[in-house]
């Protein structure tokens, strides 16, 4: 009996060991990288030392007033928000017509979408530059290094996601609400619009800030598609790497200022997170 | 009452988008990869090359090397986290105070920007002020140069990744073991089932098509690893830590050889997919066999 209570104290102990390591190895390189964007040049060459003394604000305040940077995180607000509120709507339009509609092929429809967030990205980068220089062209305007290009562009991951995820909250809301509203007179417009998006609320906010965080931490498609005016904070982020004598208290600064978004909406989304990296296939 | 029109109508926005810029490219990759096509070439339009991009590929070193070192790291990262979420994910089977804690701090890493991963790596092990580098000199006396080694590189990239997607696979598998029925469980610790036994012969046969789910993500998410591999070592030292994925980005388009690179592009997108569906068969026999 009294070993059995041992071992189940031994257990907790054991558990919680193993939970405060992890959480402790899982929140160590991040906050490292917040310690080295507090520090100067000169302190950065002392001994580690996680402990934050003094605040070298100038990290924040360097790239912060630097009207270039300034235009990347513009940008990345831009091309994050208007990518999001794109995805919402076409998601929206698109479950709605999915779940209520028994339109034929609908079923090879929806795979297909998801089919599209499987591509490898490396292997879409050069048809999409060629498509974006050379192909999809007015004159002498293309999509390449504008921001409506990128917005475009990420949907091919965020929509297939987004409509996955609204799939399943549009045939949760029960088809005898929208019957009951039109049986009153209700058009199917003002079904949608006044019956579902207000029930749908919840998951299109779901939606709408997993799509932002995607969009916003995307860089290979920027990098290769942008130059100069539609260039994102992840693409300035890496810009660090290349320029000799790396300023790395700097680049720890704008890489805190880069993980901003995601670390705000951490609580709303964390237990989302699964739902929507699996495309909907295991939900918690 | 309800017409197909108005069905249609509202769906074909997400389809015209998506055709635009997820299957277009697709075709068009096809069309260019049988084709000779470089910018600064003498002749410069496309000339029709049939087969050739893809005979050139077969014998392109670098290339295949790139792809080798790819399919290493997939293997290793994706079994190594696939082990620890495992036994992650049941010791949050049970409930326990801090347990909510635990896991919103372990979402961390699966929202922060790949390149932002690469980013905080790189600061952990730069040689001068990184902890790593650091702590491990004066405690083992081990010189660890991530720009020298390569396989310190290696090492670094690979723990990187773990710490990246572990939690991922972790919560996936939660949310599979939590939907698990009690009752088979109950039933075989009644009829005298050790543990082990329990997990062997109940819980993996049961979890099978949640473990398909996170090895086929995690899979296709590993062979296209590029932002914090790019950003951690830039591929070196050499081209100890050049990725498929930084390589198709390294050598197509600084040398703009549109044609071989889409061959290349193509290639990949093949492989990956051969590997997944590969994947898929052999886990599902095994799974038959075990049930």
């Amino acid at each position: 009996m009294k070993t059995a209570r041992w071992r189940k104290i031994l257990g907790w102990i054991g558990l919680y060991a193993l939970w405060i390591a992890l959480t402790l190895f899982t929140v160590l390189p991040i906050y490292w990288m917040f310690v080295v964007s507090s520090r100067s040049r000169v302190q950065l060459f002392d001994a580690p030392t996680l402990l934050i003394r003094s605040f070298y604000i100038q990290n924040y305040t360097g790239p912060l007033s630097d009207p270039v940077f300034q235009r990347y995180l513009l940008n990345s607000l831009y091309i994050a928000v208007g990518n999001a509120l794109l995805v919402t709507v076409l998601a929206l339009f698109a479950t709605y017509a999915l779940s209520r509609w028994r339109l034929p092929g609908a079923d090879n429809i929806f795979f297909w979408t998801i089919t599209n967030r499987m591509a490898p990205p490396a292997a879409f980068l050069l048809p999409l530059f060629l498509l974006y220089t050379q192909v999809f062209r007015i004159g002498n305007w293309t999509l390449f290094d504008t921001q409506i290009g990128l917005i475009l562009l990420y949907c091919v991951f965020n929509l297939p996601f987004a409509i996955w995820l609204m799939k399943g909250i549009m045939d949760g809301i029960p088809v005898e609400i929208d019957e009951a509203a039109m049986v009153d007179g209700a058009s199917q417009w003002t079904v949608l619009w006044r019956v579902i998006v207000p029930l749908a609320a919840p998951g299109l906010a779901i939606t709408f800030i997993l799509s932002l965080i995607f969009a916003w931490n995307e860089y290979l498609f920027a990098a290769t598609l942008t130059s100069v005016n539609a260039r994102t904070i992840t693409t300035g982020l890496a810009e660090f790497v290349t320029v000799t004598g790396t300023n790395w208290g700097q680049m720890a600064a704008v890489a805190t200022i880069s993980i901003l978004p995601a670390l705000i909406f951490l609580v709303f989304v964390q237990r989302y997170i699964v739902t929507g990296l699996t495309f909907g296939a295991v939900k918690e | 009452m309800r017409s197909n029109r108005l069905g249609w109508l509202l769906l074909s926005p997400s389809l015209i988008v998506l055709f635009i810029v997820g299957f277009l490219p697709f075709l068009y990759v096809i069309w260019v990869g049988f084709h000779d096509w470089n910018i600064f070439a003498a002749t410069r339009g496309m000339t029709w090359a049939g087969a050739n991009n893809y005979r050139r590929l077969v014998f392109d070193q670098d290339f295949l090397a790139a792809l080798w070192r790819t399919l290493v790291f997939t293997f290793t990262v994706v079994t190594s986290e696939l082990v620890l979420g495992f036994v992650l994910a049941q010791t949050l089977t049970r409930q326990f105070p801090g347990r909510a804690f635990f896991r919103t701090i372990y979402v961390l890493p699966l929202v922060v920007a790949p390149i932002a991963v690469g980013a905080t790596w790189r600061l952990m092990v730069i040689p001068g002020f990184g902890p790593i580098p650091y702590f491990l000199e004066r405690w083992f006396g081990i010189q660890y140069r991530i720009g020298t080694y390569a396989e310190h590189a290696w090492a670094t990239a690979v723990l990187m990744d773990i710490w990246h997607w572990t939690p991922f696979v972790t919560l996936t598998l939660l949310a599979g073991l939590s939907a698990i029925p009690r009752e088979p469980l109950e039933q075989a610790m009644v009829d005298g089932a050790n543990r082990w036994q329990v997990f062997r012969y109940i819980t993996i046969p049961m979890m099978m098509p949640v473990i398909l789910t996170v090895v086929f993500i995690r899979i296709m998410d590993a062979l296209r690893v590029v932002d914090e591999v790019y950003m951690l070592t830039n591929g070196g030292p050499g081209t100890a830590t050049t990725l498929i994925g930084l390589h198709i980005f390294r050598v197509v388009f600084p040398k703009t050889d549109y044609g071989y690179g889409s061959a290349m592009s193509l290639l990949v997108l093949y492989v990956t997919i051969v590997m997944c569906w590969l994947l898929f068969v052999a886990l599902a026999n095994v799974g038959k066999q075990k049930a």
